[in-house]
């Protein structure tokens, strides 16, 4: 179980301080939790306080138990939190196949290589040896960057707005995607959405707005307040039509 | 071939990539002597008489098949100057591997100074694939200055592989080119230096025929404090494409120059350049650093995979 302890995280720059999250505690045991609310409300540096990318302010991240606010990335990635970012990263000469088996922990066979990349969605063959440079679009290498994820199979695994960049076709299968990780996985997931077909898979919503928890529920609960809110129903309603 | 000890043998796995005997032609050149060499019906190799150095002439038509030249280094403060010329047949289309290793385990300077002459008949195509290493405990430093000289004929095409991955304590590799009509040039250059190594990459390229191209690339890795200058010079001198590029990554107290030159001597020539040098992206290394590697290893990982 993962569980956030009054977590708060400010920022300052020349116009004064920016209190981005605000004592912020929850915790998670859901198979799949989905965290929504407006853009800048906080989302993503609430992901990457978890996977350690970013420090809080104050507060504390407890995975199982253990208290691991001052473990670094890679300590945490060892204890089980996998985190895909929001716009995955691109390098020059490293292939899919490479980085699958570094996130996998072990020098993967063709063949488990291209089993994570068939349930993203992705013909294996055509990819497996490719650079992860700018010859591959941005639908892609989200693909691949969820790849990872299932190849990591860890506890926690976190995805930041992994619609973002995705075109329409690319969105649907995506759905499924998280639609097969939801019956298989072990853990949880925990994923930054704006996107309605996503947010219906959820067994419990969150909603972040100006730093803070705004609601928290299950999804029977949140989704009906959601489409009746004039500023989150805005974004759903409005990407709705795009994922049909 | 003769008799071979564990450093020779280790070196010319390094180099060449050989673990015994090599199928094809080949000529072995160890601490100045000829070790080894064979020839093939299509492949002949003769000793120069009046200087250091060997003809390789491939008879016209010769497909598939591979020369390896590789030359090793075991003595300290031994200073060689060789001269290879290569004699490429129209329409041939083989693979000519060389390379040269240096282990220097003494306090003097150990030397391979080559120069690699190339003529490439009408619509010959050769791979050319060099790899430096260097080796030694010893003070003695590590040299090596290769030269190459490619004179390109009609139609012709030359892909040139060079590496120096490790233990070169000065390098200052020179490549000329001259292509004529149609001909078509691919140079890929991987490069890491450490230590207080010097490292210095020149080409000039001549785009003298219709049609010709030439595709320079450069990737190099600095580190410690070790330097690099990277001069690419490209002349386009009639309707022809060229495209030089140098992407380097540099870490601690390393210095890289990149110097990019082109000239279009005609107005239907088209050329670019680009270079790039910049340390190891932050996002990357926490990439890596999520999937469970330490900093350390996510950086030897994002160097292996730009140098691989």
């Amino acid at each position: 179980m993962l569980e956030l302890k009054n977590i708060s995280f400010s920022a300052g720059d020349e116009t004064g301080i920016k209190h981005i999250l605000s004592d912020v505690s929850l915790k998670i045991n859901e198979r799949f939790v989905a965290v929504t609310g407006p853009n800048g409300s906080g989302k993503s540096t609430l992901a990457r306080i978890i996977a350690g990318v970013t420090a809080p302010t104050s507060g504390s991240v407890i995975l199982d138990g253990e208290d691991i606010t001052d473990m670094g990335i890679t300590e945490r990635a060892k204890k089980g939190i996998s985190f895909a970012f929001q716009q995955p990263v691109r390098f020059k000469g490293i292939t899919v196949f490479d980085l699958l088996s570094l996130a996998s922990g072990k020098q993967l066979s063709v063949s488990e290589a291209c089993d994570y990349l068939s349930q993203v969605g992705m013909c294996a063959r055509d990819y497996v040896n490719r650079e992860i440079n700018g010859s591959l679009s941005g639908g892609e290498l989200k693909r691949i960057e969820i790849a990872t994820i299932l190849a990591r199979g860890t506890k926690v695994s976190i995805f930041d707005e992994p619609e973002a960049g995705i075109d329409l076709w690319s969105f649907s299968n995506l759905i499924t995607v998280f639609e097969k990780m939801y019956e298989r996985i072990n853990g949880s997931i925990l994923i930054i959405s704006h996107q309605e077909r996503i947010l219906e898979i959820a067994d419990r919503i969150l909603v972040i707005a100006d730093g803070k928890i705004s609601a928290d529920g299950s999804r029977d609960k949140i989704m009906p307040q959601l489409r009746d809110s004039s500023r989150v129903c805005g974004r759903i309603t409005d990407k709705k039509e795009g994922c049909a | 071939m003769c008799l071979m000890d564990k450093i020779q043998k280790f070196l010319l796995e390094q180099v060449a990539d050989l673990h015994g005997v090599p199928a094809g032609a080949y000529n072995i050149r160890s601490d100045g002597k000829m070790a080894a060499r064979n020839t093939t019906a299509n492949i002949d190799i003769v000793t120069k008489q009046d200087k250091p150095g060997i003809d390789i002439i491939i008879k016209p038509g010769t497909k598939n098949e591979s020369v390896h030249i590789p030359v090793i280094i075991t003595k300290t403060d031994y200073q060689e100057m060789v001269y290879n010329d290569f004699y490429i047949g129209e329409d041939c289309d083989v693979v000519i591997i060389a390379g040269c290793g240096i282990n220097n385990c003494g306090d003097q300077e150990s030397r391979h100074d080559g120069i690699h002459s190339f003529y490439l008949a009408k619509n010959a195509h050769i791979k050319y694939i060099e790899k430096h290493y260097g080796e030694g405990d010893g003070l003695g430093g590590r040299v090596m200055n290769p030269t190459t000289v490619a004179e390109l004929g009609e139609g012709a095409y030359m892909e040139m592989e060079t590496v120096q991955i490790k233990g070169i304590d000065n390098t200052r590799r020179k490549t000329a080119a001259t292509l004529a009509e149609n001909a078509k040039l691919v140079i890929s250059e991987k490069l890491m230096t450490h230590g207080e190594q010097y490292a210095e990459t020149e080409f000039s390229v001549e785009l003298n025929g219709e049609g010709s191209s030439a595709n320079v690339v450069s990737r190099s890795v600095a580190k410690n404090k070790s330097r690099q200058l990277f001069l690419s010079k490209i002349n386009g001198n009639s309707r022809c494409t060229g495209h030089s590029e140098c992407d380097a990554i540099i870490m601690d107290e390393a210095s890289v120059s990149a110097i990019p030159e082109i000239t279009a001597n005609s107005v239907d020539a088209s050329l670019i350049h680009e270079a790039a040098i910049g340390k190891i992206a932050g996002e990357q290394l926490i990439k890596l650093m999520t999937l469970g590697l330490t900093e350390e290893e996510a950086e030897e990982q994002i160097v292996a995979g730009f140098l691989k």
